[in-house]
């Protein structure tokens, strides 16, 4: 280890240190202070974000290896990791007027929340499978404890033991495969591995690579290990819910990438199988039971399901055209869901969760902003054009396109029409339909300026798109 | 037959023999304890093997750590051991079943592998004990992920804290240490001036 080891891996231990730091700070906070808590996270985060474009100067497209080959930095990181950033400061901005009516434990969610953005910082640079599967602990046990926050909720605690239950099967899985990796190519390191594999194939390797796409699917939560997402959404605090539906999604696509591009892409033709039936039985049932549903977390839980089978189109192919498909996908999915769960943050301040999809109801006459901002969000995520869920959409799909798979192609389009009905219902029920309470809707200022830029960035990253897409495109 | 084998052999006998009791005695508080004694006999094969730190660890650990605290839940929970055995006929053809099929898998491993085609251990150097060696990979080429283990249990004691800790209730009574050391004679003792009649009538009494 040397000092440019530790350069290479500072914006961790900026995130670390403070998160140390907020965490002794918040001991001594007397209660009517802890507005300070999220503002000194939010500075973190921003500080984080100026430390990993700062030193990055020199050449970002090299690729830097740390830590006895633990530690990898190139773009795909960088990117990864500043869009966690900016999402994660807008949750902490979403989520600070939540925790005080609902008298949540603030210091220990942004805490929690902190540790869980280090798990995902080190799953995006895990160079070996060691790393790898830390950092999905890092981000796992933090879930768990978050879900469970509120702990007079049955539902919530229900939903975290189930997680947690199904949370540690899938880890175990993944090691087990992880381990008959190592036990085949005896090295932990993801390069060494791909050097090996591509002497040759061998039985025990693909067991191996069985467990690990399963380990990667439960992360994802595609099609058939999924059955936790729909619980856990709907039985999480909704300013839970918003994180673990958009850092981890992050962390699970570069932990994808990781470990089956970096270090079995040898494998393809194994591991390109399994994927395609992940992914199609996703997109279908995703998109089919989320049209049953009249809770809005849950609806939103199944369109995860779906969003993450259409990421795993682009990554099913195997081509760098597809990776930065996918990977502009996992990015736009995550700022959408943000957005998405924003909303149902800012209905539920008077104390009940505002998860029935009634609570919608006549959404513009309450408050056009609020209204609009969702209409976007709600666009996007059906993908309809110049909102960036389409160009999403329309990536993976050319990707999918070039590599031959025609019957694929015409599947996801035809499911993303079908979807687009459970989104566009939520447009109609929040312009044509007679609001059930006048509630008047309380925006901080705060709130209402994150609420704008994630609402409106649905529209920017559709029209300039091509910066984002060129940023993925340069990562592979 | 040298030295070595037959310390070996011993031990081994002692760990098999206390691992059969560990599961045959009916008492289960002689059981935790025969359980200590395969531990510490395991322990000493580990020894033998020069894997020192392996074998500190698991007496540390172990048998320091985790038997003390199996010992503590058996002695708390008072379990019938009666109840328990009631099911022993039933449960037995299940387990003779998966008993065999793990023997099986064993002789299978060692038939088609052949016993001595095992690997050894990599054969020890001179670079020093074995728990130097370990100390300094882990320090050097496994920094990195050492230091995640070390913030993901820094999460399991904050998660752990988090889901226990009620906070203090308002209601709730408690001592204050620094008011208990600064109060004064004055806030605690009231003396009261009586008039001294009741007790001059009562002498009168008694005269």
């Amino acid at each position: 280890m040397t000092a440019v080891d530790l350069m290479l891996a500072l914006p961790e231990l900026f995130i670390l240190f403070m998160t140390c730091v907020i965490m002794l700070v918040g001991l001594w906070l007397p209660r009517d202070r802890q507005g300070l808590i999220s503002f000194m996270s939010v500075m973190t985060l921003v500080f984080a974000a100026i430390i990993l474009l700062g030193w990055d100067d020199s050449n970002p497209s090299a690729v830097d290896y740390a830590f006895n080959a633990a530690f990898v930095r190139d773009q795909m990181a960088d990117v990864l990791k500043l869009t966690a950033f900016i999402l994660l400061g807008a949750i902490f901005i979403y989520a600070r007027q939540y925790l005080r009516v609902f008298k949540m434990a603030i210091l220990e969610y942004h805490v929690l929340s902190l540790f869980m953005l280090l798990g995902a910082m080190v799953l995006i640079s895990s160079a070996s499978m060691l790393t790898v599967y830390l950092g999905l602990e890092l981000i796992a046990l933090p879930s768990y404890a978050l879900v469970a926050l509120r702990r007079d909720d049955k539902r919530a605690t229900e939903a975290a033991m189930k997680y947690f239950v199904l949370g540690s099967l899938a880890s175990g899985l993944l090691l087990y495969g992880l381990s008959m990796i190592y036990g085949v190519t005896g090295t932990l390191s993801l390069a060494q591995v791909a050097n090996i594999t591509s002497m040759g194939n061998n039985t025990v390797l693909v067991l191996g690579l069985i467990f690990v796409v399963i380990g990667i699917a439960f992360k994802l939560g595609v099609v058939p290990l999924h059955m936790w997402i729909p619980d856990v959404y709907e039985g999480a605090p909704a300013a839970v819910t918003i994180l673990i539906s958009s850092v981890p999604k992050l962390a699970a696509f570069a932990m994808a990438i990781r470990l089956l591009s970096d270090g079995m892409g040898n494998m393809q033709e194994h591991w390109m199988s399994m994927l395609v039936v992940l992914a199609t039985l996703s997109i279908v049932l995703g998109n089919l039971v989320a049209i049953a549903q009249s809770n809005i977390k849950r609806m939103l839980a199944y369109s995860t399901i779906a969003h993450m089978g259409f990421m795993l189109l682009g990554l099913l192919t195997g081509t760098d055209q597809g990776f930065s498909a996918s990977m502009f996908y996992a990015i736009v999915y995550a700022i959408m869901s943000a957005g998405a769960f924003a909303v149902i943050i800012l209905l539920s301040q008077h104390g009940v969760e505002a998860e029935n999809l009634d609570d919608y109801k006549g959404l513009n006459k309450r408050s056009p902003w609020l209204a609009l901002m969702m209409l976007m969000l709600m666009f996007s995520l059906a993908g309809v054009p110049v909102f960036a869920g389409f160009f999403a959409k329309w990536l993976v799909i050319q990707a999918v396109l070039d590599a031959g798979m025609v019957w694929l192609a015409v599947l996801a389009v035809v499911f993303s029409v079908i979807g687009a009905f459970y989104y566009l219902r939520v447009v109609k029920l929040m312009y044509f339909d007679e609001p059930d309470s006048d509630e008047a809707i309380i925006v901080p200022a705060d709130f209402r300026a994150a609420l704008t830029l994630n609402g409106s960035a649905q529209l920017l990253l559709g029209i300039f798109a091509n910066i984002l897409i060129a940023l993925c495109v340069a990562s592979f | 037959m040298t030295i070595i084998e037959l310390v070996f052999y011993l031990f081994s006998t002692v760990l098999t023999l206390s691992a059969l009791a560990v599961i045959t005695v009916r008492n289960s508080v002689y059981a935790a304890l025969f359980l200590v004694l395969a531990f510490f006999s395991s322990a000493a094969i580990w020894m033998l093997l020069e894997a020192e730190f392996l074998a500190i660890t698991l007496v540390l650990v172990y048998v320091g750590a985790v038997m003390v605290l199996f010992l503590f839940v058996v002695m708390m929970l008072d379990i019938n051991s009666e109840r328990v055995r009631e099911g022993f006929a039933r449960y037995l053809p299940v387990g003779i079943i998966v008993a065999l099929i793990m023997a099986g898998e064993l002789m299978f491993v060692i038939w088609t592998k052949g016993a001595e085609k095992l690997p050894l251990l990599p054969g020890q150097t001179d670079a020093g004990s074995n728990t130097a060696m370990l100390g300094e990979r882990l320090y050097t080429a496994y920094l990195y992920p050492f230091e995640i283990a070390a913030v993901i249990l820094l999460v399991g004691i904050v998660a752990a804290i988090a889901l226990t800790h009620l906070g203090r209730k308002p209601q709730a009574r408690y001592q204050d240490p620094s008011r208990q050391v600064s109060t004064r004679r004055e806030d605690r003792v009231r003396i009261v001036s009586m008039p001294s009649v009741v007790a001059d009538q009562q002498e009168e009494d008694e005269a």
